[in-house]
C-alpha cells in the first residue's frame, strides 16, 4: 500500500556534549528514517545545543521516531516544527560560471531575491541568498538557465513564533 | 577521604547494596580487581568462563531478583563480548550495569592494544552509556547509571573508564543512591476511560506483558481478572504473573501460544494490554490481530503506545499505579458465558506429533514440575526447547520462568542460571536448553563446579537446530540446510570432564531416576534426553499469519 509520506521538522535540544550528535542521527538511521537535511546550532544556553532535522515520514512513524528520541538521556526536549508556528530559513551559496555579458541578467535575478554577489571574478560569481526553503528553490528554478557550476545549501534551522505571519519580507 | 577511582567504583557499588558481580578480569581492569581483592569480603565477584557468561549471569541475577545485574570486563575482547549480553537485556528490559576499563586515556584513538570504542559499539543496545577520562566524573556516572538502569522502563547502562582514571585519586565520601526519576502519575481521565471500556466490555481479555513482571503487579493483575471475571493471556515474558491452573488463564499468546489464548484476543471485543508490546512473535499480524475489540494499552513506555499496533485508548504510567488506580472503579461482575465460551477452545490434553516416540518433550517437562517445589526458577536457552518449557511448566510465580524473549539468544542461559542461582542459593534452578544452544554456553560449567552451584541442566537432545528444522519442515519443503547437526558430543563424558555430574535418560522412567539422584548433587549436573528430531513446537501462526492459519498438528 502506498504511504503518504510528508517532509517534517523537528527541533530537538540536547546536552552540548561530545557524541550526542551521533546518538541522535543513529537513531533515526536505525529506525529507518532518511535525514534529509541537519544543523546544529548552539543556543542562549551554553549547556545545551539545537538539532533541526528534515525528515520525511508517514504521521504514525513520526510520533514512532519523536518517542524514541525523546527517550534518549542526552535529549532534553523535541519538537515538531509545523507551517503555522515557525519559521525557517536557510542559507545559500551559488557559485555560476558568467561572463561579463551575462552577469547583467544574473544580478537581476539576485536582486528580485535580495541576494548578495559575494564574490566575483573574471568568468564567475558567488551568490549568498538567505530565506525559507521555497524561496530558495525558486532562486535555483529561475537561475537554472545559466551555468551553474557549485551550490552549497545549509538546511534548515528553524524557530518557533508566536506571530501569526511570516515576517519575511523578502519575497 | 581521598580515594583512587577504582576505589570509587567498589564503594558505589556498596552504596547501591550491590554484594554480587560478574566478571572477567585483563590488562586494562587490573587496577579495579587490585581493589576487588581489597573488597572480597565485601563484593562477590564471580568469575565467568568468558565475558559472555558474565553478562548473561548479571542479567540472570537481575531478572531473578529485581535488583540491578552488575558485569564487568577489561577492554577490548572483554568489552564486546559483553555486547550480546546488553543487547538481550536491552530487549528484555533488564536492568543492568556494565562497567568497562579502557586503556589510558592518552593511548585512546592509536588503536593501542585491546582498545575498542565500546560506548560506539554498544549505542544501539544499551539504554545509555558512558565514556569517562575524568575521575571526577566517576562518581557522577556511576550514580547517573545504575539511576537510568532502574528508572521508568529499565535496561541496561554501560560505564566505560579509562585506566589512569581507575588510579587517579579523588575525593569520595559514601551517600545513598539517587532518588529514581518519579514515574507518570495515571491520568484520572484516563483511568476513567478505561474502567469504563473494561466495566461496559462483554468479551473482554487481559494481555500480560513483562511490564507486569517489572512493576511488580501480579498481585494487581490477578485481582483485576478475579473481580472482573476475565480471561487472561500472557507473553512468554510474562509467564508466571497468573498461576497455571488459575481457570482464567488461557496460556500463551502468540506464534507458539495456545489456540485459547490467540482466538480470544480475536474473539474479544475488548484488549486490555498490560505491559505487553505487541511484538511481531505475538500480534503477527498487526493488522487482524483483534479486529473486534476495542484495544487499551497501559504502559510506562510511550514510545510503545501505537507503536505496532494501534491502540483506541492508552495510559502511560506504571502497571501497577494504573492497577491501583483502576481496580476500586471496576465492577465485580460475572462474565459467566464468555468465560464458558474461551474455555471450550483450551486444549484438553496435548498429543506430540510423534505419537511413538520413547521420551515427548511433554514428559519431559512433566517430570521436572513433579519433582520441584514452588520456590524454583526455571531458566531456558532459545529454541524449541524453549517453547516447550513455557508451554508445559507448571508457571506459579514471577521472575521464576527466565528466559530471552525479545533476543532470542542462544548461548543465554546456563550463565543466566548462574546468575539465578547466585542469587537465590536456597532455591532450585532448573536449566532447561537443547543440544543446540548448549553447545554455545556449556563452557559456564567451569563457573557452575568453581561456585558449587547444583543447577541441575536437563539438555533435549535432538542432534538438531530444531526450531530451524521445524520451519524447513513445514515452510520450506524440508530442505534440511546446515540443521541435521549430527554432533558426536558426549554430554555425560563432557559434563565429567568439567567436573560436573551426567547422566542419560530415553525414557519418562529413566529421566525421573537420573532427576532425583541429580536433585542430590551439592555441584551442577547435566541430564541429557534423547527426543525425536522430527518433534514439534505445536500449535504454530507463522509470521504474517493470524489465529486462521494456526497449526495445529
Amino acid at each position: 500500500m502506498y504511504k503518504v509520506l510528508k517532509k517534517k521538522i523537528v527541533s530537538v535540544l540536547v546536552l552540548n556534549q561530545a557524541n550526542v550528535l551521533t546518538r541522535v542521527v543513529s537513531l533515526f538511521g536505525r529506525r529507518g528514517f532518511n535525514i534529509d537535511s541537519l544543523t546544529v546550532s548552539a543556543t542562549n544556553d551554553p549547556t545545551l545545543s539545537r538539532i533541526t532535522i528534515v525528515f520525511s515520514a508517514t504521521e504514525r512513524s513520526m510520533q514512532q521516531i519523536i518517542t524514541q528520541t525523546a527517550k534518549l538521556e542526552v535529549v532534553k526536549s523535541i519538537f515538531l516544527l509545523d507551517r503555522e508556528n515557525s519559521l525557517y530559513r536557510e542559507l545559500l551559496l551559488l557559485k555560476v560560471n558568467a561572463t561579463s555579458e551575462q552577469r547583467r541578467p544574473i544580478k537581476e535575478i539576485v536582486d528580485i531575491y535580495r541576494g548578495k554577489i559575494i564574490d566575483l571574478s573574471k568568468d564567475s560569481m558567488i551568490i549568498e541568498l538567505t530565506g525559507t526553503p521555497e524561496k530558495l528553490d525558486g532562486f535555483m528554478e529561475v537561475m537554472k538557465e545559466h551555468d551553474i557550476a557549485e551550490v552549497c545549501r545549509t538546511g534548515i534551522t528553524a524557530i518557533e513564533s508566536n506571530a501569526v505571519a511570516d515576517m519575511d519580507d523578502d519575497m | 577521604m581521598k580515594v583512587k577511582g577504582s576505589q570509587v567504583v567498589t564503594e558505589v557499588l556498596l552504596d547501591h547494596g550491590v554484594d554480587i558481580i560478574f566478571g572477567y578480569p585483563g590488562g586494562t581492569a587490573i587496577n579495579i580487581y587490585d581493589e576487588l581483592y581489597r573488597y572480597k569480603d565485601r563484593i562477590k565477584h564471580v568469575l565467568t568462563a568468558d565475558e559472555a557468561g558474565a553478562s548473561h549471569a548479571a542479567d540472570g541475577y537481575a531478572r531473578a531478583t529485581g535488583k540491578t545485574g552488575v558485569v564487568f570486563a577489561t577492554s577490548g575482547p572483554g568489552a564486546t563480548n559483553l555486547v550480546t549480553g546488553l543487547a538481550t537485556a536491552f530487549m528484555d528490559s533488564v536492568p543492568m550495569v556494565a562497567i568497562t576499563i579502557n586503556v589510558q586515556d592518552y593511548l585512546i584513538g592509536s588503536d593501542a592494544f585491546q582498545e575498542i570504542c565500546i560506548t560506539g559499539v554498544t549505542l544501539p543496545i544499551t539504554k545509555h552509556n558512558y565514556f569517562v577520562n575524568d575521575v571526577n566524573d566517576l562518581e557522577g556516572v556511576l550514580r547517573e547509571a545504575f539511576l537510568i538502569a532502574n528508572s521508568g522502563r529499565k535496561g541496561p547502562v554501560l560505564v566505560d573508564i579509562t585506566k589512569d582514571v581507575t588510579e587517579a585519586f579523588v575525593e569520595y565520601s559514601s551517600k545513598s543512591p539517587y532518588p529514581l526519576r518519579k514515574n507518570p502519575e495515571p491520568k484520572a481521565d484516563d483511568v476513567e476511560t478505561i474502567v469504563k471500556l473494561i466495566n461496559h466490555a462483554e468479551r473482554p481479555v487481559v494481555y500480560i506483558g513483562q511490564g507486569a513482571v517489572s512493576s511488580e503487579a501480579a498481585a494487581e493483575v490477578r485481582e483485576l481478572i478475579e473481580k472482573a471475571d476475565i480471561p487472561a493471556v500472557h507473553t512468554l515474558m510474562a509467564a508466571g504473573v497468573i498461576r497455571f491452573d488459575d481457570p482464567h488463564n488461557l496460556g500463551m499468546i502468540g506464534m507458539h501460544g495456545t489456540v485459547a489464548a490467540n482466538r480470544a484476543v480475536d474473539k474479544a471485543d475488548l484488549v486490555i494490554a498490560l505491559g505487553g508490546r505487541f511484538s511481531d512473535r505475538v500480534a503477527l499480524n498487526p493488522k487482524k490481530w483483534a479486529q473486534k475489540a476495542k484495544i487499551v494499552q497501559v504502559d510506562i513506555d510511550r514510545s510503545e503506545i501505537n507503536k505496532n499496533v494501534k491502540v483506541d485508548c492508552a495510559a502511560r504510567c506504571d502497571i501497577k499505579d494504573f492497577l491501583i488506580a483502576a481496580l476500586p472503579l471496576v465492577e465485580e461482575k460475572k462474565r459467566t458465558e464468555w468465560n464458558k465460551t474461551v474455555s471450550e477452545w483450551k486444549a484438553k490434553e496435548f498429543v506430540s506429533n510423534v505419537k511413538d516416540a520413547k521420551l515427548h518433550p511433554h514428559e519431559i517437562i512433566k517430570v521436572i514440575c513433579d519433582n520441584t517445589d514452588d520456590e524454583t526458577i526455571f531458566v531456558t536457552d532459545v529454541g524449541q526447547h524453549q517453547m516447550w518449557a513455557a508451554q508445559f511448566i507448571e508457571h506459579k510465580k514471577p521472575r521464576k520462568f527466565i528466559t530471552s524473549g525479545g533476543l532470542g539468544t542462544m548461548g543465554f542461559g546456563y550463565g543466566a542460571a548462574i546468575g539465578a542461582q547466585m542469587a537465590f542459593p536456597e532455591n532450585r534452578v532448573i536449566h532447561i536448553t537443547g543440544d543446540g544452544s548448549f553447545h554455545m554456553n556449556m563452557n559456564e560449567a567451569c563457573t557452575a563446579v568453581t561456585q558449587e552451584l547444583p543447577i541441575i541442566t536437563v539438555i533435549m537432545d535432538n542432534r538438531t537446530l530444531g526450531m530451524v528444522y521445524q520451519w524447513q519442515t513445514l515452510l520450506y519443503d524440508r530442505r534440511y540446510s546446515n540443521t541435521k547437526a549430527d554432533r558426536a558430543t558426549d554430554f555425560v563424558k563432557v559434563a565429567e570432564g568439567f567436573g560436573a555430574k551426567g547422566f542419560k535418560a530415553e525414557t519418562p522412567e529413566e529421566l525421573e531416576t537420573a532427576f532425583k539422584e541429580a536433585l542430590k548433587e551439592k555441584g551442577p549436573s547435566w541430564i541429557v534426553c534423547s527426543i525425536e528430531r522430527e518433534e514439534r513446537v505445536l500449535p504454530m501462526i507463522p509470521g504474517g499469519k493470524t489465529v486462521d492459519e494456526i497449526i495445529v498438528d
